[in-house]
């Protein structure tokens, strides 16, 4: 089943006069459980296409389907709780918030969504750690953890409320190739067994194996790249 | 709606509001001590008039609301029994003077207040003697004790003091109040050029119901002006300039509380702008964002307020007697709820900053 629908999406960027197509006739479709890289130069419209299919960014044309919800008239207040509900992010830039400890950064996700924190989200929240191998991390600061670490604990962020779609921008550039690609096998691990779809944005070609198919992008439009056997 | 998270940020970051906190703490006391000294000249001003139990007061109409030059006679007083709906009436006169008082060297500032009807707090006048007064407890500050005998004025003329009250003081002196008939004989002897016939008055406080003011003035075809007890208050020479004054800079400094709550929270949103961008994409509104900013607005406003406070009752007990600052719980009702409205207003300058956070720009940014 389909977790991502985007139909000829295109998104025009306008900045005084100038107009800049950043994504064109964009078609890309997601089944659960399966890891898109999403590979192409920089100002290809990668950023972009991930901002419209988590519904941070509304497209000047096309439709977008997520988890089945039609999100492509959705007005900002809606916006706002469909990402919390359905789609987790994980930035290019470690984005924890700064005094809040690892375990807390993770159920900030549950606060913003009503929760009252309590003792099975804490519960929750443990074993993800535990799974992203940060069990003795819980109570440290973001400013305590290396930065392999910290992304690992955007990750649990990502997965907490179990949405059906993660979104990466490019996890792993800021961190060296040993620890990228430590940080890549695990977003396939967690990714697997929670049969939770991703897109992967990347421009480093070492790194696509992990995905399930390769989507490249030039100039705003989708070539993808045959399915491996 | 939870708010665990800026309420975290203050515990675990204090540093951060510290330089708010210590600036409002500042101002708290500064508005507390502005009000006070509002509310200890206007209490020291006003006391004997607010105490009248009465309804209305009844001046000579060229006197100009004014006690001094008010004049009253029998006649008029006749009239003024007379008047439907009027159930008593009692004379009033005060003169303002310095007193000797015994074994101190430096004279204290009284008024002889001559009365008839009690006021709140002051006993029947039956029960006191010529030359006997019960006198304002601020006198015990100037040395005045029970059992004294004062000589007021350059006639030394003698009252005993045989009791006290509270909180009657008038134009900033400690009143004495005694009988007319005592009034007369310190007011003739100490100012002979205004001096009084045996049935004058200054004025008349009168007990009734209906539209006294009104009745009365017609009763006595435009000889007298009458007033309320509470505009009486504010006819008072120097009470609604002293009101007005003092309101303007504590409004004043209202308006810069406001500006520095502001100005802070703004430059702190500002700050923030990433991380609320970033909260924003992973679910967070904009009006739980903004409730954050205020709310935290409202903790380093009342911890302030508590410190602020407690600076202000240290310096109040380390003045001098003689300054007429008076902390009343009503001023620190007053100042807290206007210091909370200051904050909330200051606040919600940065509701537009918030609002117009783009979750959008938290991704692909790499900074
Ligand atoms: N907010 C914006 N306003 C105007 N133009 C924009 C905006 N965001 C992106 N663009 C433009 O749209 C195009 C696509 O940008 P996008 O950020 O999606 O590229 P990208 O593939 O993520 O690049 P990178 O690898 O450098 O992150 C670029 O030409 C960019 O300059
Ligand atoms: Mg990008």
């Amino acid at each position: 089943m389909t977790v991502l629908d985007m139909r000829d999406v295109r998104k025009v960027y306008r900045s005084g006069d100038a107009e800049v197509v950043a994504l064109d006739h964009a078609t890309l479709a997601v089944d659960h459980g399966e890891i898109v890289a999403l590979l192409g130069p920089s100002g290809s419209g990668k950023t972009t296409l991930l901002s419209i299919a988590g519904g941070l960014l509304a497209p000047t044309e096309g439709s977008v389907v997520v988890d089945g919800e039609d999100i492509t008239g959705h007005d900002a207040r809606r916006l706002t709780a469909f990402r919390r509900e359905h789609v987790g992010f994980v930035f290019q830039s470690v984005n924890l918030v700064p005094f809040l400890t690892a375990e807390e950064n993770l159920l900030v996700v549950d606060e913003l969504g009503g929760g009252k924190g309590g003792r099975a989200a804490r519960e929750r929240a443990r074993a993800l750690l535990d799974e992203l191998g940060l069990a003795a991390r819980g109570s440290n600061m973001p400013s305590q953890l290396s930065g392999g670490e910290r992304q690992r604990v955007a990750i649990g962020r990502a997965l907490f409320n179990n949405p059906g779609l993660v979104l990466f921008d490019e996890p792993t550039s800021a961190l060296d190739t040993q620890l990228g690609e430590q940080v890549m096998e695990l977003i396939r691990r967690e990714m697997k067994a929670r049969d939770t779809a991703a897109v992967i944005v990347t421009h480093d070609t070492r790194m696509t194996h992990y995905a399930d198919r390769v989507v490249r992008i030039v100039d705003g439009r989708l070539t993808a790249d045959p399915v491996p056997a | 709606m939870s708010l665990k998270l800026p309420l975290r940020e203050l515990r675990r970051r204090p540093t951060r509001f510290l330089v708010a906190t210590v600036v409002l703490a500042f101002l708290s006391t500064l508005l507390l001590f502005l009000g006070g000294l509002l509310d200890g000249l206007y209490l020291g001003s006003t006391g004997a008039i607010r105490a009248q139990d009465a309804d209305v007061i009844v001046y000579s109409s060229t006197a100009r609301d004014s006690f001094l030059r008010s004049r009253i006679t029998a006649d008029v007083r006749s009239e003024v029994d007379a008047v439907d709906g009027v159930d008593a009436v009692g004379g009033l006169g005060f003169v303002l003077l310095g007193a000797d008082v015994p074994g101190e060297a430096d004279p204290a500032d009284v008024a002889i207040a001559g009365y008839e009807l009690a006021p709140k707090g002051v006993p029947e006048v039956s029960s006191l003697y010529d030359g006997q007064g019960v006198a304002d407890r601020r006198l015990e500050d100037q040395g005045v004790g029970v059992g004294d005998t004062l000589l007021i004025g350059p006639a030394k003329t003698e009252v005993t003091v045989v009791g006290w009250v509270e909180d009657t003081a008038y134009l900033q002196q400690g009143t004495i109040w005694v009988n007319l008939a005592t009034w007369r004989q310190v007011q003739n002897a100490n100012r002979p050029d205004a001096a009084v016939a045996d049935d004058v008055v200054q004025a008349l406080v009168v007990r009734g119901s209906g539209d006294l003011a009104a009745a009365i003035d017609t009763a006595t075809g435009g000889a007298t002006s009458t007033l309320t007890v509470e505009e009486a208050v504010l006819a008072l020479p120097g009470v609604e300039q002293q009101n007005s004054t003092f309101n303007q800079i504590i409004y004043s400094t209202l308006v810069v509380v406001l500006a520095v709550v502001g100005l802070f929270f703004s430059l702190l949103t500002l700050e923030r702008l990433g991380l609320y961008g970033v909260l924003k994409a992973v679910g967070a509104s904009s009006g739980r964002l903004f409730a954050g900013v205020v709310l935290q607005a409202v903790v380093v406003t009342i911890v302030a307020f508590v410190a602020g406070s407690a600076l202000a009752m240290a310096a109040a007990a380390a003045l001098p007697s003689g300054v007429p600052l008076q902390l009343e719980p009503s001023r620190f009702v007053f100042t807290f709820t206007a210091l909370l409205v200051a904050s909330v207003l200051g606040s919600a300058i940065s509701l537009r900053k918030v609002l117009h956070v783009d979750p959008a720009a938290a991704i692909g940014t790499s900074s």
